[in-house]
């Protein structure tokens, strides 16, 4: 009993204790983290914001306010124009694409069967490995002399030498490549997140719904669906995040080619903002991407709301 | 001086009061029993005088010193909590050796008070294993083992019985309390188990929606309720209440018995009609209810089975039955006990 | 038509189905693994059937670019930061997500979703302003700058992976400790960090492989060979005007790929169990 009292008495021991209150370790713990993002991220945020309102450019660094102007202009061009259509094309179609092979992949992966492990590892493999050096992988399969499937199709008989596309060459097929590539790079994603979702399930609401008579696709769609629709529609959020906003692919690819037919807005932003050091516009054509951004964090927030009961 | 004192302790959570304005006394060696059901802010009350949560108001004192804010290490307490809270990635030995190796307490001294705690306990051969490879019972006597060993002032244990098979709960009841017995420290135990506190409490504390209904030993408890609450917490079957003037009337099953069976005193009759009855061997219990009041209350008795023939409790009729006056408990219209009707 | 012909079938369709798949997966990197082992003459003869050697393979590839470029010193650079970035996140993610999970009550759910959607913040929104930053501290061209950048995704996303696990440390362990002499720091330490030895791991084995795969800031920040990062200098390096190093350019891709694939296929279950918040096992 007199350790007790000894301790408590004298202010130097209230002191002493201070690192014990949840509050204060908590602020202490938290600090380093909150700061890193609010100076890497919040603050260059609002840099962005601030450049694409003035007219700031590399080799005339002013900070004069010229208000929407140059949003209006980068509006106004066609080049823009047209890479807005183009990055929601993309997005839509290899998202499409990487969810049909994404939820038909996860229900061939879902039962055991020999080999299934091996499977799994290859298949995981556009995900896993860096989306750069993949899309080099690919651009060399669509080049235009010696690409495979080119061969491949020559071969099968399909198609002669002279008719053989110039994949990344003409408009139309570079942008078909690119919607694949990007489309490839997501089903596995897609597929790991339905997998997570459909052994989300609980075993015993599927067996109440066989006992009630529910064939596969009522069983699928009435019962699994509503189920795994949180998990899934986070992942394919994040999905849509990444590949709206993604440049290596059409980078690397086409650079935006052939004759502007491909660019996405990460592409536009990366040409005027740093390559051309127009840093104000640049800043407007990507501050586009955020409403877009803002959107869907809006419903994946509902939806995360959801899951958590 | 109390070895614990509880001042007005309040806690609230947001709008929830979880302890209300408690006050109490443990005194020194005592084995201190808080009681109620669940969510009645016993354990919040318990972790308030341990120092994981802090009161919104009020002060505790340990020893006569004023300890608020003080974290547990400096309270001189060692507390067993339900799950027993061992560590996974240490060795029982380890387990044991932890508070004095937070202590500093010089190595040679370590390993023998380990191995003291340990024999008390009887676990010396559970030393070197790990809390995942022990049984329930097994890992609640390492608990205890790991709160001796630091000699605290005040033991202070969150239901451990409650994760034990109903088998070992009683010997494991015994096993604690003699182990209280043996090494003297003022102990405060959480239950809601009326049996455990009836059992082992040296007083017993009610406590309900975060007051203290009642603070007594258990004989007091038991004959002697403060209110209605107390009155019908504690007993098996719990004590019957019916509804009387403006308040309420309560006897307890054992002793309604039928008017033959009571030979002196003065009684209070009561017609009973019998519904049910159930043999369980060394008792019966009747299922009935009473006549003549307003409207039907169901009222049980508790019978030995010797004294009373079967036959004379048939279902379905209507049997005089007696309370001896001195055993009758009024409750006014709040639920305090009364003691006129 | 018998049974057992419908199950052949069946099980056929279905294997067939699962062979599709996994070409479609697989075939690029057969492509990147076989190109680097041809000979030039192989690779850029036409009338070849690409699919297998048609000489014998060889290792040029593989001695030009460690020899006549600067692969071992990109190989070195992407060590260096990632090393350096893995650092920086365990010392902040592991505080933040304890903070968040015990520390922070109520709040602290929230906050931490928070903290989770800035790694939803594109890199090519920040990379404007953040090129000025590094610039004006100095460190353009260098690998420094993405040691200093990286964070700002993986800090995020690793916070919110340590939630999850951090939740399913049982609180009674940590209370023990702490009535038994621990502060709540030494608690954390003492207790918390050890039975999180896997979430640790797996937090750096994460963002090890989120370092090597980023592209985009690189591409931003260094233009100077010396300094970039093995993705970078794979990709834009190996092309010398308009021609490209294809074998070089494979075998490069391929070294660069090759342990991150191992890498996500050991810990996928514990990526997967980490996205979902332990909701999946």
């Amino acid at each position: 009993m007199v350790a007790i009292a000894e301790k408590i008495h004298g202010s130097r021991s209230r002191f002493q204790f201070v690192f014990d209150r949840p509050r204060v370790l908590g602020a202490a713990f938290l600090t380093p983290a909150i700061l890193y993002i609010l100076l890497l991220v919040g603050l260059p945020f609002l840099l962005a914001v601030y450049y694409a309102l003035s007219a700031y450019t590399i080799y005339n660094p002013s900070y004069h306010f010229v208000g929407l102007r140059n949003f209006v202009e980068v509006v106004e061009s066609d080049i823009f124009r047209r890479t807005l259509l183009n990055t929601f094309i993309f997005t839509i179609g290899s998202q499409i694409l990487g969810l049909i092979l994404g939820k038909f992949g996860a229900l061939l992966v879902l039962r055991p069967f020999p080999g299934r492990k091996i499977v799994r590892a290859l298949i995981i493999l556009p995900w896993a490995v860096p989306i750069a050096l993949a899309t080099v992988a690919w651009e060399w399969m669509f080049d235009s002399l010696y690409s495979v499937i080119n061969w491949t199709l020559i071969a099968l008989g399909l198609m002669s030498r002279a008719d053989a596309p110039n994949w990344l060459g003409e408009p139309g097929l570079a942008m078909l490549c690119v919607i694949i590539v990007n489309a490839w790079r997501f089903f596995p994603f897609a597929i790991v997140i339905f997998l997570a979702g459909i052994t989300a399930v609980p075993q015993d609401v599927l067996d109440a719904a066989t006992v009630d008579g529910a064939g596969f696709w009522r069983r699928n769609y009435q019962i699994i669906v509503p189920i795994i629709a949180p998990i899934v529609v986070v992942g394919l959020i994040f999905g849509t995040v990444f590949t709206f906003t993604d440049l290596s692919i059409v980078y690397l690819l086409t650079n935006g080619g052939p004759v502007n037919a491909t660019p996405v807005l990460g592409n536009l932003g990366f040409q005027i903002g740093i390559l051309s050091g127009d840093v104000a516009h640049g800043a407007a054509v990507s501050l586009f991407m955020f409403p877009v951004l803002f959107l869907l964090v809006i419903v994946m927030l509902r939806f995360i709301r959801r899951r958590e009961i | 001086m109390s070895a614990i004192s509880a001042n007005e302790i309040s806690k609230n959570f947001g709008e929830v009061t979880a302890v209300d304005r408690i006050s109490l006394a443990v005194r020194d060696g005592e084995f201190m029993v808080l009681l109620g059901p669940s969510g009645c802010g016993k354990t919040t009350f318990l972790r308030i005088i341990a120092g994981l949560e802090q009161q919104s108001a009020g002060d505790i004192l340990i020893g006569g010193a004023v300890v608020n804010g003080v974290p547990p290490r400096a309270r001189g307490i060692a507390m067993v909590f339900q799950s027993y809270g061992l560590y996974p990635h240490f060795t029982i030995r380890d387990n044991i050796a932890f508070p004095l190796k937070t202590q500093r307490v010089p190595k040679p001294q370590i390993r023998p008070k380990v191995a003291w705690a340990a024999q008390l306990l009887g676990i010396e051969h559970l030393l070197d294993r790990r809390p995942r490879q022990l049984s329930g019972g097994e890992r609640q006597r390492v608990a205890l083992a790991r709160a001796l060993v630091r000699d605290p002032t005040v033991f202070l244990l969150d239901e451990p019985l409650s994760n034990l098979d109903a088998k070992l709960r009683a010997s494991a009841r015994n096993e604690i309390k003699q182990f209280q017995q043996r090494v003297g420290t003022t102990t405060i135990y959480v239950t809601h188990d009326q049996v455990e506190a009836m059992g082992m409490g040296d007083r017993i504390a009610v406590i309900n929606q975060g007051k203290v209904r009642q603070v007594g030993t258990p004989t007091t408890i038991y004959e002697d309720p403060a209110d209605r609450f107390v009155a019908t917490f504690v007993g098996t079957p719990p004590m019957n209440l019916v509804t009387w003037n403006s308040g309420h009337l309560g006897f307890r099953p054992e002793h309604f018995l039928p008017k033959e069976m009571i030979q002196d005193g003065a009684v209070t009759e009561f017609s009973y009609r019998v519904n049910r009855t159930e043999y369980l061997g060394s008792e019966r219990i009747v299922y009935g209810e009473l006549d003549g009041l307003l409207s039907p209350q169901e009222v049980t008795a508790k019978l030995p089975p010797a004294h009373v023939p079967l036959e004379s409790i048939r279902p379905g009729e209507w049997h005089a039955f007696a309370v001896r006056n001195g055993q009758l408990c009024y409750f006014d219209e709040d639920g305090k006990r009364a003691r006129r009707h | 038509m018998p049974r057992i012909v419908n199950t052949a079938i069946k099980e056929g369709s279905f294997y067939a189905t699962v062979a599709f798949f996994v070409v479609l997966a697989a075939f690029p990197f057969y492509w990147m693994l076989i190109t680097a082992f041809k000979t030039n003459a192989d690779l850029y003869d036409v009338t070849n059937i690409p699919f297998w050697f048609n000489a014998p393979p060889t290792l040029e590839h593989f001695r030009y670019l460690f020899g006549q470029t600067l692969f071992a010193r990109w190989l070195l650079n992407s060590l260096i930061v990632g090393v350096c970035v893995v650092g920086i996140t365990l010392a902040t993610a592991i505080p933040a997500g304890y903070a968040l999970t015990r520390l922070t009550g109520r709040n602290g759910e929230a906050l931490g979703i928070g903290i989770f959607l800035t790694y939803l913040v594109p890199p090519t929104l920040l990379f404007l302003p953040l090129s000025r930053i590094i610039t004006w501290l100095g460190l353009e061209n260098s690998m420094w700058s993405l040691v200093l950048v990286y964070p700002t995704f993986t800090i995020p996303f690793c916070t919110w992976l340590l939630m999850g696990f951090f939740k399913t440390v049982p609180r009674e362990v940590e209370e023990a400790a702490i009535v038994d002499g621990c502060s709540l720091f030494g608690s954390f330490v003492k207790m918390v960090l050890p039975l999180s030895l896997p979430a640790i791991l797996t937090i750096v084995i994460f963002t090890f492989t989120l370092t090597l795969q980023e592209f985009v800031y690189a591409l931003t920040f260094i233009s100077a060979s010396a300094q970039k990062p093995i993705t970078l200098g794979v990709a834009t390096d190996l092309v010398r005007g308009d021609i490209y190093y294809w074998g070089e350019l494979m075998a490069g891709a391929l070294i660069a790929s090759v342990p991150v694939a191992i890498a996500y296929n050991l810990f996928l279950d514990r990526f997967i169990a980490g996205i979902t918040g332990g909701a999946v096992k």
